[in-house]
C-alpha cells in the first residue's frame, strides 16, 4: 500500500467539495452517505517509526467540511446517547459543514473541556461512531460520521488559532477543593470546581502534570503540547498546582480536610501496580511492565538518547503481551526507539483486541507483527538471568465467556519458542495502593478499587474518586465522565444543596 | 522550594545534605525515602534513604554516594541551590517496637539509613548493638553518631585499616552464637552483604530485616520495576517496602535485575564525566 500524503488528501478534498459546497443544506440523505468517507492523513511509516511526532496529522479544513457533510443530522442522537459526556455531536457538526469553527467548538465546550485531548484517545468506533446512522447504512462502522477527527480538527482549529477561550469563572466562594492526581479525571473535576468560583488546588505525585496523558500516551499519539495547553488553561483560570506532592504521604488525606482547610477532596489516583501474568521468568532481566517502559520512554524522556538521564533497555527483539492500546503504544515505542522486531503476542484474535482501531493499523503499518491466538507460557532467560526467550502456547477460540468474547482455549502440545530479548507486560493494571493503605477506613473492593455511589462519593465524608482507581484500567473519556460526575457531587456539596436527587446521571 | 542547607563531604565520594523539606520533614518515619532528580526535564528520579530530618529547621538529612552521572551532578550542587523535583517520604516505615536486643548492621553507604532506625530501636527501649563496616577506614562514616546510641559498638573493614579485619558477617556470627541471642537483625548495606547477612542468621533463626534499594522510576506504586521475589511472592519495594525479611529475599534475581543498566549508565557516566574535563580544561 503507496502512503498518501497530506497534500495528496488536501487537493482531492478541494476538487471534492467544489461539488457540495453552494448546497451544503440541500443535499438528500442518500447523497451524503455516497460522500467518500474521509481518511486521516498520516505520517509516512517508514519516517515516522524513526521519530516521535504525532502520526495522525489531523483533517485539512476542506476534508472536515466534507466529512462533516456526510452527517445526517438524525433526529434521534444515537451517537450522543453513546457519548460518556453527552457532546451534541450533530450541532457541532453542522457547525464545522458551514465552516463555523468556532461555533463547533463552543458546542463541544458544552460538555467536553479537553477535546484536543478525547479527539485524539477516545476509542469511537465503540461509543459515538458505533451508533452512528450513515455507518449502519453502510453496513461498516468503519464508514461511520468520524466523530472523533472532527472533534480533534475542532480543537486544533481552535488551538492554533489562538482562540481558546478562558472559561467564565463564578464569584469566590471561599470553598476549598483538593484535587488528587492530574490525570483526565482530575483535569475535569478542576475546571469544573473552579468554574463554581471554589478554590481548586492540584497535588501530583510526578514532577511533570498529565497522569497517564503525560507518563502513559507516547507523543507520537498525543503531544505534550496539547496536554500544556490545557493545564495552561487551568492556571490562568487560577487553579493552583502542586507537584511532588504525594496525598497520603508528603501530607495525610485527612490532614488536608482537617488542618489545611479543604471542604471536599476528589482522589484520581489512577491506576497502580502493574498486572503480571504470574509465569516463569517474569522478574529476568528485560522483562517490563508497560507502565515502567512507556514512564521511562515518554515522562523520562528517554527516547532522546544523550539527553536524558534515565536509561532504557537496549533491546532487538521485543515481545508486547497484551492487546489493548497501552499494548499498542508500548510495540509502536518499542520500534522507535530502534528495536528490529517487535511482536505483539495475544491469545485472542484481532476482532477481540480492545485497541482502537486506528492504532492497530497504524502499528501494522509501522512494521509490528502480531502474533495472535498465542500466549506466553513461560520467560526464558540465559545464566546471566536476562531474557532470551519465550516459550509460547497457541490458542483457539472456544465459547464465549462472561465478557462476551469468545474464551481462549489452549492447544495440547502447540508449545513454541519465540526469539526475543524483551518482554513488555500490558495486560493491565491493579489499584493504586497509596490511598487506601494510608487510610484504610476508606472502602475498596476486593481489587483494590475505591468503592463509590452514584455520585462519585467514596464511604468517607467530603471525599469522592473517579477514573482508574475507581474504574480499574478504563479510558481516558470514561475517567473525565467520571470527574464530571464527581464535580457535580462536590459543586452541590459546596453550594450547600446537600440534595442529591438532581444530579444529572450521564 | 527545596534549599540545599548545609552540604558536608563524608568521605570520598560520600556527601551528607541537608535540604528543605518542611512537610516531609514533618511526616517521615524511620524507614522512608525520597525521590529527587537534579534536573525536572531530563534528570533520573533518584530515590534515597531519609537519613535525619529536623522538624524546627524543616529539613531532612541525605546521605549518598557517588555512583554516576545523576549523583555526581547532585554532588556538584551546593549551599543555597534548589533541587528541582524532591517527592516524598515514600515507602513504609520501619515496624518499631522493643524487641529485646537488636543487632544493627550496616555497611557502607547503608550506614546513613540504618541510623535513624537503631535511633528509634534504643528509644523504643531495645538493647542496640551496632556493627558497621566498609571496604577501608575512609569509607566509615557516622562512626559517632552510631557509637553513641549503641549498647555495643563493634567496626570492621575489609582491609583492616581501621577496626577489626573482617567482614561484618563474622561478629554477627558471634552475637548469634551467644546464650542470649538477639532477638532481631536489622542489615543494610550492599546487596551481597544483606544476602551474606541474612545467610549467617538464617541457621540461627534469628528475625533479620533488610532494606533494599532496587531500581525504581516513580516510587509510587505504579512502575513495578522495583519488583522482588519475597518469599515466591511478587513484591514492590516502593509501596510494600523497602523493608523484608531477609530470609526470604531472592537476593540473586534483585542483584541481576539491579545490572540491568549497568552497561548504559557507565556509558553515560564517562560521557559526563569526559565532559567535565572538557569543560575544566576549557576553564584552564
Amino acid at each position: 500500500m503507496s502512503h498518501k500524503t497530506i497534500e495528496q488528501f488536501s487537493e482531492e478534498a478541494k476538487i471534492l467539495i467544489a461539488d457540495y459546497v453552494t448546497r451544503v443544506d440541500d443535499l438528500k440523505a442518500k447523497e451524503r452517505t455516497k460522500i467518500p468517507a474521509q481518511e486521516m492523513p498520516a505520517q509516512d511509516p517508514s519516517i515516522r517509526v524513526m521519530n516521535l511526532d504525532e502520526v495522525a496529522l489531523g483533517y485539512t479544513m476542506e476534508q472536515a467540511r466534507i466529512e462533516a457533510m456526510r452527517c445526517l443530522q438524525c433526529v434521534k442522537k444515537n451517537c450522543v446517547d453513546d457519548c460518556p459526556v453527552k457532546i451534541d455531536i450533530p450541532r457541532f457538526i453542522d457547525h464545522v459543514a458551514h465552516s463555523d469553527f468556532e461555533g463547533a467548538a463552543g458546542v463541544i465546550k458544552e460538555a467536553s473541556l479537553l477535546p484536543a485531548i478525547c479527539g485524539r484517545v477516545c476509542p469511537q468506533e465503540v461509543q459515538c461512531q458505533q451508533s452512528c446512522t450513515v455507518g449502519k447504512a453502510l453496513k461498516d462502522v468503519d464508514k461511520a460520521v468520524a466523530i472523533g477527527r472532527l472533534e480533534r480538527f475542532v480543537a486544533d482549529w481552535e488551538r492554533m488559532t489562538g482562540k481558546i477561550s478562558i472559561p467564565e469563572i463564578k464569584p469566590e466562594t471561599g470553598k476549598k477543593v483538593a484535587v488528587v492526581g492530574s490525570g483526565p479525571a482530575g483535569l475535569v473535576v478542576a475546571a469544573d470546581c473552579r468554574r463554581q468560583g471554589h478554590q481548586v488546588t492540584i497535588f501530583e505525585a510526578f514532577h511533570k502534570l498529565g497522569g497517564v496523558l503525560r507518563y502513559g500516551i507516547p507523543e507520537f499519539r498525543l503531544p505534550n503540547d496539547i496536554i500544556d495547553r490545557e493545564i495552561e488553561t487551568l492556571s490562568a483560570m487560577g487553579v493552583e498546582i502542586k507537584t511532588n506532592f504525594v496525598v497520603g504521604k508528603t501530607r495525610k488525606l485527612m490532614d488536608l480536610i482537617n488542618k489545611d482547610g479543604y471542604d471536599a477532596v476528589f482522589l484520581g489516583t489512577g491506576a497502580g501496580l502493574p498486572v503480571f501474568m504470574n509465569i516463569e521468568g517474569e522478574n529476568l532481566v528485560g522483562v517490563f511492565s508497560a507502565n515502567e517502559y512507556l514512564t521511562r520512554a515518554n515522562l523520562m524522556r528517554a527516547f532522546e538518547k544523550g539527553k536524558a538521564d534515565t536509561p532504557i533497555y537496549p533491546s532487538k527483539k521485543i515481545a508486547v503481551l497484551g492487546g489493548g492500546n497501552v499494548a499498542m503504544d508500548a510495540a509502536r515505542m518499542a520500534k522507535r526507539l530502534g528495536a528490529e522486531k517487535v511482536y505483539v503476542v495475544y491469545r485472542r484474535t484481532e476482532v477481540e483486541m480492545p485497541a482502537r482501531k486506528e492504532e492497530v493499523l497504524h502499528a501494522k503499518e509501522e512494521g509490528i507483527e502480531f502474533l495472535f491466538l498465542q500466549n506466553a507460557k513461560r520467560i526464558l532467560g540465559d545464566e546471566k538471568g536476562k531474557v532470551n526467550g519465550i516459550e509460547c502456547l497457541r490458542y483457539e477460540l472456544g465459547e464465549p465467556d462472561s465478557s462476551g468474547r469468545r474464551r481462549p482455549v489452549e492447544l495440547a502440545n502447540s508449545e513454541f519458542i519465540l526469539d526475543v530479548d524483551t518482554v513488555i507486560v500490558a495486560i493491565g493494571n491493579s489499584s493504586n495502593p497509596l490511598i487506601s493503605q494510608s487510610n484504610p477506613e476508606i472502602k475498596v473492593n476486593k481489587w483494590g478499587n475505591i468503592i463509590v455511589d452514584e455520585n462519585q462519593k467514596t464511604s468517607m465524608e467530603k471525599i469522592f474518586a473517579g477514573g482508574d482507581i475507581v474504574l480499574g484500567a478504563a479510558t481516558v473519556i470514561l475517567a473525565m465522565g467520571e470527574g464530571r460526575r464527581a464535580a457535580d457531587s462536590i459543586n452541590k456539596l459546596l453550594s450547600g444543596k446537600s440534595d442529591t436527587d438532581n444530579i444529572i446521571q450521564n | 522550594m527545596n534549599k540545599i542547607l548545609f552540604k558536608e563531604q563524608l568521605s570520598k565520594d560520600v556527601y551528607l545534605m541537608r535540604i528543605a523539606a518542611p512537610m516531609i520533614a514533618e511526616e517521615r518515619a524511620a524507614g522512608q525515602f525520597i525521590i529527587l532528580q537534579v534536573d525536572e526535564d531530563y534528570g533520573e528520579r533518584i530515590p534515597l534513604t531519609i537519613a535525619d530530618a529536623d522538624i524546627n529547621e524543616g529539613s531532612i538529612t541525605i546521605i549518598y554516594q557517588v555512583v554516576g552521572k545523576s549523583t555526581l551532578a547532585l554532588s556538584k550542587m551546593n549551599v543555597g541551590d534548589e533541587i528541582p523535583a524532591l517527592v516524598g517520604p515514600l515507602g513504609t516505615a520501619t515496624h518499631i517496637e522493643k524487641f529485646g536486643t537488636v543487632v544493627c548492621v550496616g555497611g557502607g553507604i547503608g550506614v546513613a539509613p540504618l541510623h535513624p532506625i537503631a535511633q528509634a530501636l534504643k528509644n523504643a527501649g531495645n538493647k542496640v548493638i551496632t556493627i558497621i563496616g566498609a571496604r577501608n577506614k575512609d569509607l566509615i562514616i557516622l562512626e559517632e553518631e552510631m557509637k553513641s546510641i549503641a549498647d555495643e559498638f563493634i567496626v570492621c573493614t575489609d582491609d583492616g585499616s581501621y577496626g577489626r579485619k573482617c567482614l561484618v558477617t563474622e561478629p554477627l556470627k558471634e552475637l548469634c552464637e551467644r546464650d542470649e541471642k538477639p532477638n532481631m537483625v536489622i542489615a543494610i548495606g550492599p546487596p551481597l552483604m544483606m544476602k551474606f547477612c541474612s545467610e549467617t542468621t538464617r541457621p540461627f533463626g534469628v528475625f533479620t530485616q533488610v532494606s533494599l534499594n532496587t531500581i525504581m522510576v516513580d516510587g509510587t506504586g505504579m512502575c513495578g520495576g522495583c519488583r522482588v521475589n519475597v518469599g515466591n511472592k511478587v513484591k514492590f519495594v516502593c509501596v510494600d517496602g523497602p523493608e523484608f525479611d531477609g530470609h526470604k529475599v531472592d537476593f540473586d534475581n534483585m542483584i541481576n535485575r539491579l545490572n540491568s543498566y549497568k552497561e548504559i549508565e557507565r556509558d553515560v557516566h564517562n560521557c559526563y564525566l569526559d565532559a567535565l574535563v572538557d569543560e575544566k580544561e576549557s576553564k584552564i
